[in-house]
């Protein structure tokens, strides 16, 4: 760890113009801080900022950046109208992370690929042009869709899966002021540039995460992992799906460890609306999810995988008999 | 006044059974529980001697070659930092347990990535650490082997065994089987990482350390910094788990010892989680085929097991993969081959029950196989194959109750409920039964334990170590059982080398090793009470403080008059060890859910029947059990090394990318002990149990997943990717 100088932030404009890094739960910040993959020269710590609660706004919710995931997990409003995203945060990391980690801090978590984390090998994510090894090294955790030649890194977020389904919007406070990002404009592709992972500039801040009006319909969370708690995706699914008059009349669909964001693929979404769910419909659900799909050795059992909590997850979501 | 005893003949007088205190085999709590939870016990890294600086291992990020510059003004030019040490003293993994001399030395040639080749020594933890990032370091690189599989291993002749004609056995047999299985390497994972501060006073070095065997592990320290085992001190009372790993000295060891002294300061250096993965020794991998010739009655014809594990070139451990195999099951025709291959990845070495852990869970799974495939039961299978005496050597053993646990436990677990695969299923989940037997060798080690009387109460002392096993608790109660003390009044002081030497943590061995040299003693103070109330120690009854001889009661107090009675208690192997094959017996039964989506594996119940001799302490000993049994989990669900196909390294190297199996992962576990006693082990009948727990236990599981769904995982750990249905 490098030494580094370390202040509290006072507001949110105070935050801003420091143009020093965040931390608020430093539940991966640390992590990257002491094995020299983070260094920064300033911390500003904002978790003393007021931006810890989760209030109505308009037919959505607004959640604070500092909202805890263990608290917004429980909170009765998205139990009762959001459960995938309270399914979604109890499926991540363990107990103890999830007393620190915030909302804001999730969405911007980095990668566990483990090469990111060692620094005797080569990454194109923590040093642009030094080469990916996990191309051609143990890739079981990475992704398989949206990579690039630069980067297979996976996002690692299930909180994050389950606001892409439910088309939530980041609010960031910058230098030029307040914007509001939709969440699926806020991760960015590795393509040639895997070190550059989101929208945000240089200084802004997240603070707070919007929930639209609740979509009803039944929601679903599905993690498969390597054990039963603290691992990350191997497939995940979020599934929000509202049936009228026997036909599927809207899905929304999002899927973690695929890719290097929560992916969302809208000609599945469009597949299956309209249509009576059928085992036959979820599979070609997820030829379009896992179209252009570039699996390395290790995690090619990503598509099958995929194909099976999909279909598995949207029969359960249509309250299908559960298929054969 | 020593005591010694070498276990020539069994001893099937029972004594403990006959005395009076009661303490003996009682779930006493652990003595230093509270310590350890309200944070008094302080482990190797904990202490704070004053002056003390924090030295951090740097490690070669080649495979193979020799360090050809270390550029040390950088590092030497930052704040706090006081120096970089390259000595050729220094080790460049650790010792195997037991060994009398110290590891290979020599920083400056690298046998695999990952290696320490220095240490960076500052004021501060964080100032060593980012020394030891920003030193600059040149290699000569070798192109090196790394994966098993691509290179001619080695083929020992003494490790290969035949007997008859096992391939006309399988020609010749109503069912065969040949399988290959495969299991990753693994990792000792102890919670506590290895540590160490070393502090000199004039030519005499202490270091406090996290360690399992004392005794070796002084000589090894002394012989790798070139001084006499009298000039070290260890001293390890509390440690935080071993499981092989800490069997021998490790490289942070000797480096914080050669620091202090440089430094003429205490040195202390404790590895990160990464760096246990790095530099501590692994479970070789294995690959293992299993053949199996039966009679359409189910008998055994002939039994092959063939292993090929890794290791560094030179290094003397190989996984004993086939340790249990020869005296199991029987068979007339019988072959035993075991394979080393030379590659560099990290060193191989003992963790958690070498040999049975994967050897006993391969073959319980391909003994399910053949059950499968002949139609018969498995456990009445398993109950068709128990030898009357050993295979091979024609001897008896000790005691086996295979047969006893195989029974006990089919009982127990409602083993008559098991259907066929795919017949039972709730929901998405397939439900099936799976059972192993459990089986491991048993030692005794030379040990020794010095027990004091006075009118206070009993001291023990020896250099014996608790790691976690509840080693102080059991030498309680058997000096409280043997002398007449409520326990509270027995004191026991381990892990310091200026106490007599015992057996160590390792091998299952050490309750019944040191546990018997504190009976010893015990016995000696025994026999001078006896003097004293003029009987026999058979006529003498010890119980609550007071001696008794027929009607003639006396307070201790009174008897010792204020003298101080003190025996050193010495236990030897000897012959008894020839006469008999002694094992531990057990048989492991699972319940497991699969996902016929995801293939995802819920163990539901586990239970395990055991017979290990006389039980010291029953809540150590179901601890013990339990964490074999998680571990058997962990073997077949989770568990598993991912090295780097290039360089060799460990991938997966913390504990988020390592899967030990989570609470979510563990069931309710039944332990169930079937009394016994066995007279080759000792005078007090007792054996090991630490080890038994995890052999086997991971076959049940992989054997429940096939009566689930129909689906042989042959390739461990079996992960959703591997499984689903």
């Amino acid at each position: 760890m490098r030494e580094f100088q370390y202040s509290r932030a006072t507001s949110v404009a105070d935050a801003v113009a420091s143009g020093a890094t965040f931390i608020a739960g430093g539940t991966n910040l640390l992590d990257l801080m002491k094995h020299e993959i983070a260094v920064p020269g300033r911390v500003v710590d904002i978790s003393r900022l007021d931006l810890d609660r989760i209030e109505p706004e308009g037919e959505g919710l607004r959640i604070g950046a500092l909202v805890r995931n263990s608290d917004l997990a429980a909170d009765h409003r998205v139990r009762q109208s959001y459960p995938v995203l309270s399914r979604a945060l109890l499926a991540g990391a363990s107990g103890q992370l999830r007393n620190m980690a915030t909302t804001g801090g999730n969405l911007l978590q980095r990668t566990r690929c483990p090469y990111f984390y060692d620094t005797a090998m080569p990454c194109n994510k923590r040093e642009p042009g030094a080469g990916c090894s996990a191309i051609g090294g143990v890739n079981r955790m990475n992704a398989v869709l949206g990579v690039s030649d630069q980067c297979i890194a996976a996002h690692p977020s299930d909180m994050a899966v389950a606001m892409m389904a439910l088309d939530a919007v980041v609010e960031v406070e910058g230098a030029s002021g307040t914007r509001r990002i939709p969440i699926t404009e806020f991760y960015r592709l590795p393509g040639d540039t895997p070190h550059m992972e989101t929208a945000l500039d240089r200084g802004d801040l997240i603070t707070a995460v919007l929930l639209p009006a609740p979509k009803g319909g039944e929601h679903r969370y599905r993690k498969v992992r390597d054990r039963a708690s603290y691992a990350f995706a191997l497939v995940s699914v979020a599934a929000v799906v509202r049936m009228e008059g026997g036909v599927i009349a809207d899905a929304a669909l999002a899927f973690g460890g695929l890719a290097p964001m929560p992916w969302r693929v809208s000609a599945a979404e469009d597949a299956l609306q309209g249509q009576p769910p059928s085992p036959a419909l979820f599979d070609r659900a997820a030829d379009l999810v896992l179209s252009g799909a570039q699996p390395q050795e290790d995690n090619a059992f990503k598509l099958p995988m995929a194909r099976r909590v999909l279909a598995a997850t949207l029969a359960d979501a249509c309250r299908m008999e559960d298929p054969q | 006044m020593t005591r010694h005893r070498k276990i020539d003949h069994p001893d099937n007088d029972n004594r403990l059974d006959s005395m009076a205190q009661g303490v003996l085999g009682k779930p006493v709590d652990r003595l230093e529980g509270p310590l350890k939870v309200s944070g008094l016990a302080t482990y190797a890294s904990e202490a704070r001697p004053s002056g003390m600086a924090h030295g951090v291992l740097v490690r070669a990020t080649i495979t193979k070659g020799r360090v050809v510059g270390i550029d040390r003004q950088a590092a030497l030019a930052l704040p706090g930092v006081m120096t970089v040490i390259t000595d050729p003293r220094m080790v460049r993994y650790p010792a195997q347990g037991m060994a009398g001399k110290g590891p290979k030395a020599g920083p400056d040639v690298v046998d695999y990535h990952g290696q320490p080749i220095a240490l960076v020594v500052a004021e501060g933890f964080e100032q060593a650490r980012h020394a030891a990032k920003a030193l600059r370091i040149t290699y000569e690189e070798e192109p090196a082997p790394t994966d098993p599989d691509t290179v001619t291993p080695e083929v020992p002749d003494a490790k290969q065994k035949a007997q008859g004609d096992l391939d006309a056995a399988i020609r010749d047999a109503a069912f065969s089987v040949d399988c290959t299985y495969t299991t990753p390497t693994l990792m000792a994972v102890a919670m506590e990482p290895h540590a160490a501060i070393a502090e000199w006073d004039g030519d005499r070095v202490t270091v406090r350390a996290a360690l399992q065997m004392l005794a070796s592990d002084r000589k090894q320290l002394a012989d790798a910094l070139g001084v006499g085992p009298e000039q070290v001190r260890l001293l390890a009372p509390y440690v935080g788990g071993g499981f092989g790993s800490k069997l021998g000295i490790a490289p942070e060891a000797v480096a914080a010892a050669i620091a202090a002294k440089e430094l003429g300061v205490p040195v202390s250096v404790a590895l990160t989680r990464m760096q246990e993965f790095d530099i501590t020794h692994r479970r070789s991998e294995s690959r293992q085929r299993v053949l199996l010739a039966a009679g359409a009655d189910g008998v055994l014809t002939g039994i092959g097991h063939e292993a090929l594990v890794s290791n560094l070139p030179d290094s003397p451990f190989s996984e004993p993969v086939t340790q249990a195999t020869p005296f199991t099951y029987q068979a007339a025709h019988r072959r035993i081959a075991h394979r080393i291959a030379r590659v560099h990845r990290s060193c191989a070495g003992s963790v958690r029950a070498p040999g049975e852990a994967i050897g006993v869970t391969v073959f319980e799974a391909a003994l399910d196989e053949l059950a499968e495939a002949a139609g018969i039961d498995p456990v009445e299978l398993r109950l068709r194959n128990i030898p009357d005496r050993e295979p091979g050597t024609g001897r008896p053993y000790s005691v086996n109750r295979l047969g006893d646990c195989l029974r006990e436990g089919a009982h127990r677990f409602g083993w008559n409920q098991r259907r066929a695969p795919k017949e039972r299923l709730e929901g998405e989940w397939f439900i099936g039964m799976g059972m192993a037997a459990a089986v491991r060798v048993n030692m005794l080690i030379e040990s020794r334990a010095r027990v004091t009387l006075t009118e206070d109460g009993a001291k023990v002392e020896t250099d014996m170590t608790d790691i976690g096993t509840g080693t102080y608790t059991i030498l309680r109660q058997i000096a409280a059982e043997m002398l007449g003390l409520p326990v509270d009044l027995v004191e026991v002081h381990l892990g310091d080398t200026d106490f007599p030497p015992a057996a160590g943590s390792g091998g299952s061995f050490g309750a019944a090793s040191s546990g018997t040299s504190v009976y010893l003693a015990c016995e000696d103070i025994r026999a001078r009470i006896a003097e004293r109330m003029g009987c026999t120690d058979a006529e003498l009854r010890l119980q609550d403080g007071r001696a008794s001889f027929r009607n003639d009661t006396r307070e201790l107090r009174e008897l010792l008059a204020g003298e101080v009675l003190v025996a050193e208690g010495h236990v030897e192997p000897g012959d008894a060890e020839k006469q008999a094959r002694q094992a531990t017996w057990g048989a492991h039964f699972a319940e497991v859910a699969v996902s016929r989506h995801t293939g995802e594996v819920r163990v539901r119940r586990m239970l395990g029947v055991f017979a290990c001799g006389r039980i010291l302490n029953e809540k150590t000993a179901r601890s013990q059990c339990l964490g074999g049994m998680t571990f058997g989990i962990g073997m077949a669900l989770t568990e598993g090394v991912e090295h780097d196909p290039r360089t060799g390294h460990i991938v997966n190297r913390d504990l988020a990318g390592y899967h030990l199996p989570s609470h979510a992962d563990v069931p309710e576990q039944d332990v169930v002990f079937l009394p016994d006693r066995d007279g080759f082990a000792g005078p007090m009948q007792a054996k090991g149990i630490g080890e038994l727990g995890i052999c086997g236990a991971g076959g049940a599981v992989l054997n429940a997943i096939y009566n689930a769904c129909g689906v042989r995982v042959r390739d461990l750990p079996a992960t959703p990717d591997k499984v689903m249905p």
